[in-house]
């Protein structure tokens, strides 16, 4: 326990004593993120530059320590958890805007700058962050980084990777390093776009250079009510089909939106079996063209009835029924267990069907509500937590589900990362081959396993039996 | 050596399936000379070659149609050619999900006009585009004046199967537009120039060919200044073009003169009629002594009036002296010239040295006054592209080949360099005749980036051996 004292007493004389958490009332407020995954930190530090992130890296890899860097801790997939205890990084005091340039559409930001303040600081200039997760108001741009975040409205605008164009980094040995240009070409190999969605695990990404986008001059945003899920999910492969990309198309299925409307009071239609809330963006006069062939396409799919939002009050209340609903069914369940697959999106129809089956046969209600549009699903499992026995049902219907995303073509995770999570289902899409690649390019930021360790790769395929020995006070724990 | 090269190939590889041999001398990269050349069938053929070459220390570099190979340090060693056009089949089309998984050995013409026959395309119209397979086009990370609406590779390359150093078939990525599973290694393929894998199959996202009878605008500028100004103005509008460069009156010249010597395959509706054919000279309303803004859109009728009227009034206001309306039959002639802009400022003049400069496009204006009084101080003709993304090409055009003229060229390198890093970017070597790239890269030095270690770390990670054209993008070791 020497070595602990020791290390807080020099972490303290970098950060001063109020960047320092040791005591294990307030490290245990660090063990939890937005997953259902657990790991406690040894010690918690804030430093406010990066000169003071490269001081507490260097002091960490002399003891031995490893470290996790966090954000806002709103992750989905335990990212951002100290799986094996160690030293814990929080961003959140370096959050400042570092530079606004208008005529280029670019900021630099600090890691632990809010998603959405940074669209509020713009917007003034007619321009926003185009990555807009559900967290968008309390999760930080640094763990979009990480775990290469979407949102609703990546549909058109792309993911976070596609908005970012130069990164400063602290090497595991401390080194400051920059990566790309402003402008967004690379330098040399593009390490920017693998640093993107790298989930923490090369290097702490300490200044990042972000493209803003020009806010569109017009928005119409759709509800489409339709009576069947097959009928709604139809008309989102026949909206692709024909060409529109709509900025977004999420859908409701039917239980899901009554619970939500229980608690939001969007004006979602009560007996509906699904909606999709649409949104077109762009000139006046292409959005209206756009909008007449999405109403033509959702009546020749059965819709019900196609609601256009009349103002950005109504508006704003279709997408607080959207961004809110995790909260509302969070009222109506002990635990909620938010997935994450991607599927092609023509498998959409037989996927929904395959989810509802595999519910009935672990009995469990599963709630869909996702991102349609690119076949990115968000299946919600409600579970008792504190019934051990349903809790681990509840993982194995979740791992079915996602199984099957992979077995019709489709991907582990769309934007909430693999973290500790998925780590053990990275199987069905790698081979030996390919993580023995992913494994010499960790190596080559990560050499020692100190930054992260126990994600992304699964245990035999990773670090496996961590290389450093963290001096865990309270040894990691896994729910 | 050569022979014995050859021989052992043949001997661990499914020949003859595996073709060993051929034309060596084509596939030269600044005068030197491969020992042999192989042309798997399959994937399986090229990880085999690899695993040969690691366990020899050989050097191998893929190759394609061989278009863009001389983009790229001159080679310090070449052993095996790595042909990879025998494998060019589309291996999954879903158009319903817009998707496509491909052969790297494909051509990209092939590829779109597959895709075509659904009325989707992918947005990768590069340069010697009628040729140029999709391998060539990813790791040579050229693009396309499209990029303006659909980005680069970056944006729109969801996955890929390649062979690293080891011999190894590998991927990362997927089929699907939405994935963050893994490491985005094929993102570093872009641009690779074959040094990190062999790349044997590309997955990409598709789109609608709603570009299809996209309109044209052309407006003339007495200088620099007005035309990247009116160029920037319409970047930061609610407009959304599908291309928007402006070009001096260097390369102006040269559209209104020349046509690619590749015969000009299109893939859009109109266009496909004149399959094969060459594309027609601009009309009278190029203004080949001006700065030229060049754009293009598309859309349903009040979309393409709004684009027309918002476009005047834009050029109008930065005192536009000429403005031209491009329909469907005129638009190709200057947007066919654009995509093989490089080709054409090589085809004219066998000298020509063509630089890219990534900068911030405010910094554009300034980055061209310099450079164009360095180059009229050494009587040199500058060829520009100028991308409202920032990406800015300079094609220096000398006369002759002689000494004075390789001075200038090396003197105006070092400042396009000098910009690149005084300006937050990045500036490259394209293109270099063989007679003075060696001269040309000692002066430049290929200087050294702070990032340059981690590269190396990389490099090492995927190619342990050095076996994937060494010290092309970068000298491995010091």
């Amino acid at each position: 326990m020497l070595m602990t004292q020791i290390l807080t007493r020099e972490l303290k004389k970098i950060l001063g004593p109020s960047a320092v958490l040791t005591l294990p009332e307030d490290v245990l407020l660090y063990e939890y993120d937005g997953s259902v995954e657990k790991g406690r930190p040894n010690a918690v530090v804030f430093p406010s530059t990066t000169n003071e992130v490269s001081s507490i890296v260097k002091l960490a890899a002399h003891h031995n320590v490893p470290i996790v860097g966090r954000g806002a801790g709103t992750g989905l997939s335990g990212g951002a958890l100290a799986s094996s205890g160690g030293l814990m990084i929080v961003f959140t005091r370096m959050n400042r805007i570092l530079e606004l340039d208008f005529e280029n559409r670019r900021a630099v930001v600090q890691p632990g700058v809010v998603n959405l303040d940074l669209t509020r600081a713009v917007e003034h200039a007619g321009l926003y962050f185009a990555p807009d997760p559900s967290s968008q108001k309390s999760c930080t741009i640094g763990g979009n980084v990480a775990e290469n975040a979407g949102g609703p409205h990546t549909l058109a605008y792309g993911v976070t990777t596609n908005h970012v164009t130069a990164l400063e980094l602290v090497l595991t040995d401390g080194q400051i390093v920059r990566l790309g240009t402003q402008q967004g070409d690379p330098s040399l190999y593009d390490l920017t776009a693998l640093l993107v969605g790298s989930e923490g695990t090369l290097a702490l990404v300490t200044e990042i250079t972000v493209k803003l986008s020009r806010k569109p001059e017009a928005v119409k945003t759709l509800l489409a009510i339709f009576d069947t899920i097959d009928d709604a999910s139809e008309t989102v492969a026949d909206i692709t089909a024909r060409g529109i990309t709509p900025a977004a198309c999420e859908m409701l299925d039917g239980w899901t939106l009554r619970t939500v409307e229980d608690y939001i009071h969007a004006g979602f239609p009560l007996d509906s079996a699904a909606v999709l809330l649409i949104e077109v963006e762009g000139l006046t006069e292409a959005v209206t063209s756009q909008a007449a062939s999405i109403d033509e396409i959702c009546r020749a799919h059965n819709a019900r009835e196609v609601r256009v939002a009349r103002d950005e009050k109504e508006r704003d209340l279709l997408w607080k029924g959207r961004k809110n609903a995790f909260g509302a069914l969070g009222r109506v369940a002990a635990g909620i267990y938010v997935l994450d697959g991607v599927i092609p999106r023509s498998k959409l129809p037989q996927t929904l069907r395959r989810i509802q089956a595999i519910g009935e046969q672990y009995g469990f209600r599963i709630g869909n509500i996702f991102h349609a549009g690119d076949g990115n699903l968000h299946p919600i499992v409600l579970y008792d937590p504190h019934d051990i026995e349903q809790f681990k049902r509840a993982m194995q219907a979740s791992a079915e589900i996602i199984r099957y995303c992979v077995e019709v073509g489709g991907s582990l995770s769309g934007e909430h990362g693999i973290g500790m999570e998925k780590s053990e289902l990275m199987p069905l899409l790698f081979s030996d081959a390919d993580f023995a690649l992913m494994r010499r390019v960790h190596d080559a930021f990560n050499p020692h396993c100190s930054l992260n360790p126990g994600k992304v790769f699964p245990l035999t395929k990773g670090c496996g039996e961590t290389r450093i020995r963290s001096q865990a006070l309270h040894p990691a724990t896994r729910a | 050596m050569t022979n014995d090269i050859a021989a052992r190939l043949e001997s661990i590889t499914n020949a003859p399936h595996d073709f060993i041999g051929g034309d060596i001398q084509s596939y030269a990269i600044d005068g030197m000379v491969p020992s042999a050349v192989a042309r798997p069938v399959s994937p399986e053929g090229a990880a085999e070659i690899i695993r040969f070459a690691a366990k020899d220390k050989l050097a191998v570099i893929p190759t394609g149609a061989r278009t863009k190979l001389s983009i790229g340090a001159r080679p310090t060693r070449y052993d095996i050619a790595l042909d990879m056009r025998a494998l060019n089949q589309i291996a999954h089309y879903d158009p319903a999900d817009l998707t496509v998984s491909v052969d790297a050995g494909m051509p990209v013409a092939g590829l779109n006009a597959a895709l075509y026959e659904q009325k989707q395309f992918l947005p990768l119209l590069v340069p010697y585009y009628s040729q140029g397979t999709l391998g060539g086009a990813i790791a040579s990370g050229i693009d396309s004046p499209l990029r303006q609406a659909y980005g680069t590779a970056r944006d729109f390359l969801l996955g890929a199967e390649f062979i690293d150093g080891t011999g190894a078939l590998v991927k990362s990525g997927g089929r699907v537009v939405k994935n963050v599973a893994g490491y985005d290694l094929h993102k570093l393929l872009i641009g690779s120039l074959g040094t990190l894998g062999v790349i044997t199959r590309l997955n990409f996202r598709t789109f609608p060919a709603s570009i299809d009878g996209s309109r044209g605008f052309v407006a003339s500028f007495s200088t620099h200044e007005a035309a990247l100004a009116a160029r920037d103005k319409i970047a930061a509008s609610s407009l959304t073009p599908l291309t928007l460069d402006v070009i001096n009156p260097g390369a102006a010249k040269i559209f209104a003169e020349r046509t690619p010597a590749t015969p000009e395959l299109t893939v859009f509706a109109r266009e496909r009629q004149r399959d094969a054919e060459s594309l027609p000279l601009p009309g009278e309303w190029l203004h080949a002594r001006e700065w030229q803004l060049c754009t293009a859109f598309a859309g349903v009728s009040e979309v393409v009036s709004r684009y027309v009227r918002d476009l005047t009034r834009v050029a109008e206001q930065f005192g536009a002296t000429a403005i031209a309306i491009l329909d469907d039959t005129t638009r190709p002639s200057i947007w066919g010239r654009l995509r093989e802009a490089l080709p054409l400022f090589r085809e004219g003049n066998s000298f020509a040295t063509i630089f890219k400069l990534s900068i911030l496009p405010t910094h554009h204006a300034k980055a061209i006054t310099i450079l164009q009084s360095v180059a009229h101080a050494a009587h040199l003709l500058l060829a520009l592209v100028a991308r409202a993304s920032g990406t800015l090409y300079i094609a220096m055009l000398p006369k002759d080949a002689t000494e004075s003229s390789a001075e200038a060229i090396s003197l105006l390198a070092l400042e396009v360099f000098s910009l690149g890093r005084s300006l937050d970017g990045r500036a490259s070597l394209l293109f270099a005749p063989s007679a003075i790239k060696p001269a040309l890269e000692s002066t430049l030095n290929f200087r050294p980036h702070s990032d340059l270690t981690l590269m190396r770390r990389v490099k090492s990670a995927f190619d342990p051996a050095n076996v994937l054209a060494p010290d092309r993008l970068f000298r491995e070791s010091l």
